[in-house]
């Protein structure tokens, strides 16, 4: 039985339907959008492991690109990305402007980049936050268990019930939207399948003999938690993290198009793409296509190299 | 079965009573509170103090807290100050054709998604399973409104046969079934996706089970196997993954909603978080959630239907 069997059995308040959907979600290869991700345990029967590192190593490539192109990239294409010039405004693609202009005139290309910088910085720094405290939270739950567990969890539940993207523009509707607002939004929604993950992990790492072994030799709580305990969970947390970057660039593009957005002249992908749908009807194809596929790619490239670590963690697993 | 479905109750009861807690929390940690939130920066300090008076907010929070419980239980959800209408009202109107939205494009979407997931299970590695597979992935990576945009381009631009807006909609049968076809259509591909990417790899599983290697030991043809075996096996797991999705797709559904001007709660809930209409966003918040909380309760009885070990182990 593995570690992960162990944990989903381990919990006493959840209904036999729950406990299912978890087992089931175990055996799943799906990138996790929608649903916490476990180690599964016929991955290689889903898909070829071969076929599956050669996309991996195609989605790393595509990933990396389009952090240099966004970030690298304006220091080799120098436009002006701060100034309105409306003589420029909304022309079709040109020599001069190779995927055309905005309606503030300002050079498509450059645009992207410039919007791919704060969508990259966004889904980072939501990936990294999120999964520090899911980290932290779950493991706590995990290793202290009995009620203190049943409460914290409950909790979790709650808010997972509750339809992400409501939560977000709710939160983000409180407060007025900045850089630090907009990350602070998505991450309070973000963090609790990272911790229902560590957690489930947690609940059976803590019952192995080196735990037991550490805490008769004097150890803290606090020190086998750090010490034993997370380092034990990092390869599942590090695929869910790089899942998470995916499932942000996704959801801080739905925001944009809410309108729940940084004020101009700041943009991303998702506010460069709801420029390019309001102005679907005047026929401005290079406004909308452009940032879509910048999206669509990076989730893409971000959601295969995360099944390429998922099939690398898993294989890690199964010799432990 | 009785005991267990008294046990999933009170647990949903519990969710919901997290949820509320969270909400009220909300509710005053707006800036400038409540009810500055509902006057506006102008109002005088007399004006602020009145209606702190009529709304009960110098009493001490828990109480305050249960105050609003039991108006909340009675269907008293606050009153918009910005449409003039109690928010209990306006989710009458437009929640139930959210509903129907979510509704008709689940039901839609499990009846597309299962097919081709077992199909694909069946096919694994050919090549048609590979080009299922790479399209289901694009969907997958595809925001919900670019899929929309993509249908009014090539329906109410390129080939104009359907609407692009569904502003019309309640005014006549007629027109009701067109304006929610690129709606529907939009959020059940999104759905399709998914669900038959978790189809196909819950039926691998079930195919490298004893129980197939039996059933065609004693004779039966592939598609019988398949059909009456490997079938509702698989769909015992995607039943409650689906439960477990609704919120998912409750938010795809505040996205068309805003998309094609669907009044549902969705595009309540989007005007209402631009003219920052506190009473109905968090209204609409605690009614979808329970939305939620109850269709994954309905998840888990239809589970515990199609499955004979939840029904007779715990009861």
């Amino acid at each position: 039985m593995s570690a992960v069997d162990r944990g989903v059995e381990g919990e006493s308040l959840r209904s036999p339907a729950e406990t299912a959907a978890r087992a089931a979600v175990l055996a799943e290869d799906l990138p996790g959008r929608r649903a916490p991700r476990l180690p599964a345990k016929r991955l290689r029967f889903v898909t070829g492991a071969a076929a599956q590192n050669r996309l991996a190593v195609a989605g790393l490539v595509v990933t990396v690109g389009l952090v240099l192109f966004c970030f690298v990239g304006p220091l080799l294409y120098r436009t002006n990305q701060t100034a309105t010039n409306l003589i420029l405004e909304n022309r079709a693609p040109s020599a001069a402007h190779l995927l055309g202009t905005s309606p503030e005139g300002r050079d498509e290309i450059g645009q992207l980049m410039v919007g791919g910088q704060t969508t990259l910085e966004v889904a980072f720094s939501v990936a990294i936050l999120s999964t520090a405290f899911g980290v932290v939270y779950g493991a706590i739950a995990g290793y202290i268990g009995g009620v203190f567990d049943a409460i914290l969890m409950r909790i979790v539940d709650a808010v997972l019930a509750i339809p992400f993207l409501f939560f977000v523009v709710l939160l983000a509707s409180i407060m007025t939207p900045n850089l630090f607002v907009i990350v602070l939004a998505i991450t309070a929604a973000s963090w609790l399948s990272t911790a229902r993950l560590v957690r489930g992990e947690v609940l059976s790492l803590r019952t192995r003999d080196y735990v037991a072994a550490s805490r008769v030799f004097g150890a803290r709580h606090r020190y086998v938690i750090f010490r034993h305990l997370v380092p034990n969970v990092l390869g599942v947390v590090a695929v869910n993290a790089t899942l998470k970057v995916a499932d942000t660039i996704y959801i801080y593009a739905a925001m944009a198009f809410l309108g729940l957005s940084l004020p101009p002249p700041a943009t991303s992908w998702g506010d460069l793409l709801t420029t390019g749908i309001n102005n679907l009807f005047a026929g401005y194809w290079w406004q909308l296509w452009p940032p879509a596929i910048a999206i669509v790619l990076s989730v893409l490239a971000v959601n295969v190299v995360g099944d390429g670590l998922h099939d690398l963690v898993e294989r890690r697993l199964e010799r432990r | 079965m009785t005991a267990y479905l008294v046990r999933r109750f009170l647990q949903a009861i519990l969710v919901m009573f997290i949820v509320s807690v969270i909400v009220f929390i909300l509710l005053h940690s707006l800036p400038g509170g409540l009810v500055r939130a509902q006057l506006g920066p102008k109002a005088s300090t007399y004006q602020v103090l009145q209606l702190e008076r009529t709304e009960g907010l110098q009493r001490p929070l828990p109480v305050q807290f249960g105050v609003w419980l039991i108006n909340a239980l009675k269907g008293n959800l606050g009153f918009s100050y910005k449409m003039n209408q109690t928010v209990a009202s306006l989710l009458i109107d437009y929640l139930p054709r959210t509903l129907l939205l979510v509704g008709i494009s689940t039901v839609l979407a499990i009846a597309v998604a299962v097919p081709i997931g077992m199909w694909q299970g069946y096919r694994r590695n050919r090549p048609d399973d590979h080009v299922l597979n790479a399209s289901t992935l694009i969907l997958y990576a595809m925001p919900d409104f670019l899929l929309g945009v993509i249908f009014i381009i090539l329906l109410s631009l390129d080939l104009p046969v359907l609407p692009s807006t569904a502003t019309t909609f309640g005014a006549s049968l007629g027109t009701d079934v067109a304006v929610l076809v690129l709606p529907i259509l939009t959020l059940m591909l999104g759905n399709i996706s998914y669900y038959s990417r978790y189809m196909r790899s819950s039926v691998i599983d079930n195919l490298l089970e004893d129980y197939v290697r039996t059933a065609y030991a004693i004779g039966n043809s592939s598609r019988r196997v398949l059909v009456s075996h490997v079938l509702r096996n698989s769909m015992t797991s995607t039943m409650t993954m689906i439960g477990l999705t609704l919120p998912y797709v409750f938010s795809g559904a505040l996205i068309v909603e805003a998309l094609f001007n669907f009044p549902g709660v969705g595009l309540l809930f989007w005007n209402a978080s631009q003219d920052r209409d506190y009473p109905v966003l968090l209204g609409v918040v605690l009614v979808v959630t329970a939305a939620v909380v109850v269709g994954s309760l309905l998840a888990d009885i239809g589970y515990a239907m199609l499955d004979p070990r939840v029904r007779y182990v715990r009861s």
